[in-house]
């Protein structure tokens, strides 16, 4: 009886849930777009993928070393910081700028501010948003797929995001050069090499959604917001709101990006502001910014606001009473 | 409040002890805006340096004269003498510096550097002693400037002093140029030269708010209510 009776210290209850499953959850559903990625863009994508976590992990593993702590390289964080880092490049990049995204992703981003769960920002989007403030030629030299990523001489091409820049009034069939929506879904366009296969990315997405790690509400608020604000844009053409929500970035950082748990609100009500904020953020760059492109500097951005959106949310305890007026009518009293 | 020490220390505390811009955290913006180029930098570090000694000097000279009550604008008044002539002199010698400094010529008068010596170093000592204490002053200001912009050229422009230099010309960070770079610069230098004061028994420097702050003495009584809000006072300090 008394073998029975286990005395310790709080919390008693345990999940089996561990970092390192969730994350291993999150490397398999990145599978899928990362066989299309190859599929299209050839070996290259795959040594690309390879440099982009190896140096991940090396450089966690070194910044552990240097700064004195405990090595958390077990844990998979820098093995998905690195693959996502990589879907985010074109597939042409030089290894040796990828490699310096992966030491800032993870050297400045996570370790410097404590490592796992306490970096304030996605690192592999601050990285990418870095290398694009660094190397904007190289970071926007995009190959077309399939048709010439097996040959030596690779055709460049612009996206479809840039392309969309310039239809006016949602009327998409004025452009030339912009794919077929199958195209679109299938990535058969131009692109970063982990962002074009729409349907692959959305496999990976069910699969963490059914799986739970991961919540509906991010995405899907922010992918409504999206197409919201598309649809107005686009004087409700249907087929402008779907060219924007399958080009570029969106799939891959409303499921996979804006979801990290350390960069983005514990609180229910938290997730639906910070998704809309994302969409609103993103819709306004894609429409009215320089940039094609918002997807990225919109997470960064409503990351920053991540504490002010959780103060604003948190649930208030039952029977919970504000005690300003109380205060005030003191000071007056006073006075 | 420093009469005893001797004049090297007045000195030579203004390189690492209590560097301006990475001990004080003074005069941050034109630190980040001309380290753009080594080149640059040095001339914004020159140009500092000679309004600093010349305004400390002065200062010092009137501070018998000058009432307490009135003693920022008179100070503002002496600065912005110096620097109209160190700005014709730029002008007149020097036309490209002119040009690549642009703004940030102008604007030494509402450095927080200069005001912040004066108001804590100058209104109180010797002349000498104050003279000693720009310098030093100077220095250090200029020492920072330069280091954060060789950084920052290198590795942004993949140049040093303008002089490009081979591999590293062909693929430069641009962002070492641009703002980003140099607050990550900046906080990297602050880390280091923090490590170096720790090292003598200093404390680390923090943003510390008020404390911080040149103008602390007499901003307290406002904080505390006794006088309204100082707002003028908050707008020179944080412009510079």
């Amino acid at each position: 009886m008394a073998k029975k009776l286990t005395v310790s210290a709080s919390p008693h209850v345990r999940s089996s849930e561990t970092s390192t499953g969730i994350m291993l959850d999150v490397i398999i559903s990145l599978v899928p777009a990362l066989v299309m990625a190859c599929v299209y863009f050839g070996t290259r994508a795959l040594a690309l993928t390879a440099v982009c976590v190896g140096t991940a992990v090396l450089s966690e593993w070194l910044a552990r070393k240097v700064m004195k702590r405990n090595n958390t390289i077990g844990d998979l964080s820098a093995v998905v910081t690195g693959l996502i880092l990589a879907f985010n490049l074109p597939a042409t990049l030089p290894f040796w700028m990828a490699a310096i995204g992966s030491v800032i992703a993870i050297v400045v981003v996570k370790q410097m501010f404590g490592g796992i769960g306490q970096n304030f920002v996605n690192p592999a989007i601050t990285a990418r948003i870095i290398l694009m403030m660094s190397f904007p030629a190289a970071m926007a030299k995009w190959i077309l797929p399939m048709e010439s990523a097996w040959s030596p001489d690779a055709v460049t091409g612009a996206t479809p995001m840039a392309t969309l820049a310039n239809v006016t009034g949602g009327d998409v069939s004025a452009v030339e050069g912009l794919p077929t929506l199958t195209q679109m879904l299938l990535g058969m366009h131009g692109g970063s090499m982990g962002e074009v296969c729409t349907v692959a990315l959305l496999a990976g997405a069910l699969y963490l959604l059914l799986r739970r790690v991961i919540s509906p509400a991010i995405p899907f608020s922010f992918i409504g917001t999206v197409a919201v604000c598309m649809l107005f844009a686009g004087k409700f053409n249907l087929s402008f709101v779907a060219y924007e929500l399958l080009g570029g970035g969106l799939m891959l950082g409303a499921f996979f990006m804006a979801t990290d748990y350390t960069t983005s609100p514990l609180t229910r009500n938290g997730r639906i502001i910070f998704g809309i904020g994302c969409g609103l953020i993103t819709s306004v760059i894609r429409l009215f910014g320089s940039l094609p492109e918002g997807v990225s500097f919109s997470i960064i951005l409503m990351n920053i606001l991540v504490p002010h959106i959780e103060r604003l949310t948190t649930a208030k305890p039952f029977g919970f009473v504000k005690e300003k007026k109380e205060k005030k009518e003191k000071e007056a009293a006073k006075a | 409040m420093a009469e005893k020490k001797s004049l090297f220390k007045e000195f030579s505390k203004g390189i690492v002890i209590e560097n301006p811009v990475l001990r004080l955290v003074l005069g941050t913006c034109p630190t980040l805006a001309t380290t753009t180029s080594v080149q640059s930098a040095l001339g914004m570090g020159l140009a500092a340096s000679i309004v600093l000694v010349c305004s400390n000097i002065v200062i010092s000279a009137l501070r018998k004269v000058i009432p307490s009550k009135v003693r920022i604008p008179a100070y503002i008044v002496v600065i912005a003498s110096f620097v109209t002539v160190v700005q014709m002199l730029v002008k007149a010698f020097t036309p490209e510096l002119d040009e690549q400094l642009g703004v940030y010529l102008p604007l030494i008068v509402v450095n927080c550097i200069i005001l912040g010596r004066a108001e804590a170093f100058a209104g109180k000592n010797p002349v000498l002693a104050s003279a000693v204490d720009g310098l030093g002053m100077g220095v250090g200001f200029t020492a920072a400037l330069f280091l954060m912009s060789s950084v920052r050229e290198i590795l942004g422009a993949g140049s040093f002093y303008g002089i490009s230099i081979p591999l590293l010309s062909n693929n430069p960070m641009l962002i070492f140029i641009l703002p980003p770079g140099g607050f990550f610069v900046f906080g990297l230098l602050m880390a280091v030269v923090n490590r170096l004061a720790e090292s003598r028994g200093k404390p680390r420097a923090e943003l510390r708010g008020c404390e911080a702050c040149p103008m602390n003495g007499t901003c307290k009584l406002h904080n505390e209510g006794t006088i309204a809000p100082p707002q003028e006072t908050k707008g020179e300090v944080s412009a510079s």
